[in-house]
């Protein structure tokens, strides 16, 4: 695995040009000499976003608000505040939205400006939430960009498309799955995909998570 | 500001194209390009409407045909010249270096 993931690196490092390549080592290198950044920090910075923070974070949170009704209404009320309870705040994430799924209305999220993304709740963005034909299509096509994901709603459900802010950053509260009323919160967590947060996909059905 | 970084609504882009098992970075110099930007902007250097600024004030033909770091990378470059922490010229002058340095390491 971690051959595999060598490789892949090593591709992409050949994919981009030496420009790129040798203008990032010398920044870095040049601003390690000024004293303006420390290398181990940007190593822990690395570590923190690779590996500690990402969409089990918001899968946990989700959870928490299909069996818990009263937390459900705090984190509807003020998304910042209910999710600064599981310790997840800071960076790109000070002012949480959280919209809900229901029946009548499903929600989807886009930065057609450039990447904003609730870092706390989901990690950084995957490349096609970044992506040209994301951000410029989400807001004129949503149903057509969520059968690209294989999602098909009915004509009757409304699609609302939250375009995000450099301030605001917009969290999706997807429908907790039919069948599932019998898991525990950490089963429940199970099912939350990082899409169904953005609200490019719906959650897992009980009984097919990894 | 109005630019191509303005998507919302752009035709033309094609299909979107979700990578299934996605690495959070595809390359070693992405994640340095990320954790320089996010070093030396949230330590107040600059705030996160400046870096918008900077990456959206990159010449729109490259913004356009650069992916997502490199538009990082170009940002970055500008503020740190733009707040004289670095020349142009030091940068190009560190580049040669470096490159000097791997051509005589495969050597």
């Amino acid at each position: 695995m971690a051959h595999d993931h060598h490789h892949h690196d090593d591709e992409h490092e050949h994919a981009a040009l030496p420009d790129t390549l040798l203008r990032t080592k010398a920044l870095e290198s040049l601003l390690t000499e000024k004293g303006l950044v420390d290398p181990r920090a940007l190593d822990e910075l690395i570590d923190t976003y690779e590996h500690r923070v990402g969409p089990k974070n918001g899968a946990r949170v989700v959870a928490r608000a299909w069996v818990d009704p009263q937390f459900k209404a705090h984190l509807l009320a003020d998304g910042t505040d209910a999710i600064k309870q599981f310790g997840f705040d800071g960076r790109q994430g000070k002012d949480m939205v959280v919209v809900e799924n229901t029946p009548q209305v499903h929600n989807m999220v886009v930065c057609t400006l450039c990447s904003c993304y609730p870092w706390p709740v989901l990690g950084l963005p995957p490349v096609w939430y970044k992506s040209s034909p994301y951000r410029s299509r989400a807001v004129i096509d949503p149903r057509g960009v969520l059968a690209e994901f294989g999602v098909t709603l009915p004509a009757t459900v409304e699609v609302k498309v939250w375009d995000s802010t450099a301030e605001v950053r917009y969290l999706v509260l997807p429908m907790r799955p039919e069948g599932s009323e019998t898991l525990s919160e950490e089963q429940l967590a199970e099912l939350v995909t990082r899409d169904s947060m953005i609200g490019t996909g719906l959650p897992r059905a009980p009984g097919t998570a990894v | 500001m109005n630019g191509a970084h303005d998507m919302g609504g752009m035709h033309g882009f094609g299909p979107i194209a979700p990578e299934p098992d996605e690495p959070v970075f595809h390359a070693a110099w992405e994640r340095r390009v990320f954790a320089l930007t996010v070093a030396t902007g949230f330590g107040g250097e600059w705030n996160i409407d400046m870096g918008r600024f900077a990456r959206e004030s990159t010449d729109p033909a490259i913004y356009l045909r650069s992916t997502y770091y490199e538009k990082w990378l170009h940002g970055l470059q500008h503020l740190l010249i733009e707040r004289g922490h670095v020349s142009e010229a030091e940068i190009e002058q560190r580049m040669a270096q470096l490159a000097a340095r791997e051509e005589g390491g495969k050597a």
